[in-house]
């Protein structure tokens, strides 16, 4: 299967280059070798789409675990990314990147997932309230310093409720632009909303994380 | 003086441009905004800390052999509305090889012992039309397994249809198993040999089954990874196919 893809070869690194350009060149690379495998799909090939599932589905992985904390939903999100992506191709233009594109399809995907998980928790509000207040005060039980919640990991148990008691707008918002870099303009374009609204999401997801980590970081000046 | 808001200092953590502010003259000058600036650095650096799982290392592979099949489905309905869309001469098509084949079969037994020149070149165009034919029967079988598969209705499930179909197909399926046994095949033949229990299976269970008996079903063929080697052979078949269409080509140059 796929056996016959005429995909470039990627550069090597033992040319001498530094590591800059080895790194432009490598995603020059596989922008190109992208493109290839989506020509290919478009021509009838939908085994070419391989390469494309085998290069990005774990980066997305990334982006999906951030936006939904649970490792199996991520999954299932990724599985549903790629599907919408292949339906889609014929509407992807080639002006971002083939990555790009489907970051944006994987973000939309997530919060797609968690509308309908917070529509749920709104049926069944107290067991929801109750299980994340006790999340909440085991993890902020004792009265942790800083220092040692970094190096004990507890750390870890205040920043999930912290990142799941926003909203699907902020926390989308919020990973986009903080774990994935991407600038409040890119974000507005992906999730299809104003600047301004996309903006404002980021500032309301950092101040109620803030307020969320008040306990091991200290009050919000 | 005014100082920096929380929105602007956000801004200017992220690199963002802060609108009309000269953020970073103003945070040179000002201790009260910088050191609300390194409150919120360490809550936002924090973040970072944020763990998420590394895939195993087959990730990749596991990840487009979920995928796979779904695509698969999506190709099979547009290629069925392609089949719609040109009537039935798909089906027209694929009875008149299989009695190609049979017509092919018998008479390569009744002639087994002529001259052996005759022989050989009755046996190519007999691989080659069996190639065609079985190409064509794994396709509709494909079909077959994947509505199965891809099924996620809730409750009662009715498969009589596809039971029809399983039927028709099983019977095709063993003379097309005894010609590419006979043409030596193993593969194909191997591969049929599967299908046909598959196919079998499918046929004589119940048309109606509950949620339970129809996972029994879907579990088989994902067990067997049936699909996956339907499509293996069927891009082989095709494959082979293409090199003899291009060599009867530069033949005729």
């Amino acid at each position: 299967m796929g056996a016959d893809l005429a995909v470039p070869s990627p550069p090597s690194p033992k040319s001498r280059l530094t590591a800059v350009q080895f790194l432009s060149l490598k995603s020059s690379w596989m922008e190109q070798s992208d493109a290839t495998a989506v020509a290919q799909v478009r021509a009838g090939n939908p085994d070419a789409f391989r390469v494309l599932v085998e290069r990005h589905s774990r980066q997305v992985f990334r982006l999906t675990f951030r936006m939904t904390g649970n490792e199996h939903d991520a999954e299932d999100i990724v599985q549903e990314t790629f599907l919408r992506a292949y339906r889609q191709l014929h509407r992807f233009d080639g002006r971002a990147s083939f990555g790009t594109w489907v970051y944006r399809i994987a973000a939309n995907c997530s919060l797609d997932l968690i509308r309908a998980r917070k529509r749920r928790e709104v049926q069944q509000p107290q067991i929801a309230d109750e299980e994340g207040k006790e999340l909440a005060a085991s993890a902020v039980a004792n009265d942790p310093t800083p220092e040692r919640l970094a190096y004990s990991g507890e750390l870890q148990q205040l920043l999930r409720p912290a990142l799941e008691q926003l909203s699907p707008m902020e926390r989308t918002a919020f990973v986009l632009r903080h774990y994935e870099g991407m600038c409040i303009e890119d974000i507005s374009r992906a999730l299809g909303v104003h600047a301004g609204a996309a903006k404002h999401s980021v500032f309301r997801a950092v101040q109620k994380l803030r307020r969320a980590l008040e306990p091991a970081m200290g009050p919000a000046k | 003086m005014k100082h920096l808001s929380e929105d602007d200092l956000v801004l200017y953590y992220y690199g963002e441009r802060v609108p009309g502010v000269p953020a970073e003259e103003h945070l040179g000058s000002c201790a009260a905004c910088r050191t609300n600036l390194e409150s919120l650095r360490q809550t936002l650096d924090a973040m970072n800390s944020l763990a998420v799982p590394e895939p195993a290392e087959n990730y990749e592979t596991r990840m487009w052999q979920r995928v796979y099949p779904a695509i698969e489905a999506i190709e099979i309905r547009r290629r069925r509305w392609f089949d719609w869309m040109f009537g039935q001469r798909k089906w027209v098509l694929a009875g008149a090889m299989a009695l190609i084949v049979i017509g092919a079969f018998m008479s390569g037994r009744i002639s087994q012992k002529s001259q052996l020149k005759v022989v050989s070149l009755s046996g190519q165009v007999r691989e080659r039309i069996l190639m065609v034919a079985v190409g064509e029967h794994l396709e509709r079988s494909q079909m077959i397994l994947i509505e199965l598969a891809n099924n996620e209705t809730k409750g009662p499930v009715d498969i009589s249809e596809q039971q029809v179909r399983a039927e028709d197909l099983v019977n095709e399926n063993r003379l097309y198993r005894q010609a590419a046994l006979k043409s030596g095949d193993k593969s194909v033949s191997n591969l049929l040999d599967e299908l046909e229990r598959v196919l079998l299976d499918i046929a004589h269970s119940p048309s109606k089954l509950d949620s339970a008996e129809f996972d029994d079903i879907r579990r088989r063929i994902e067990a067997e990874g049936i699909l996956f080697k339907i499509r293996v052979v069927g891009s082989n078949l095709k494959a082979r196919e293409r090199v003899r269409v291009r060599q009867g080509q530069s033949k005729s140059l």
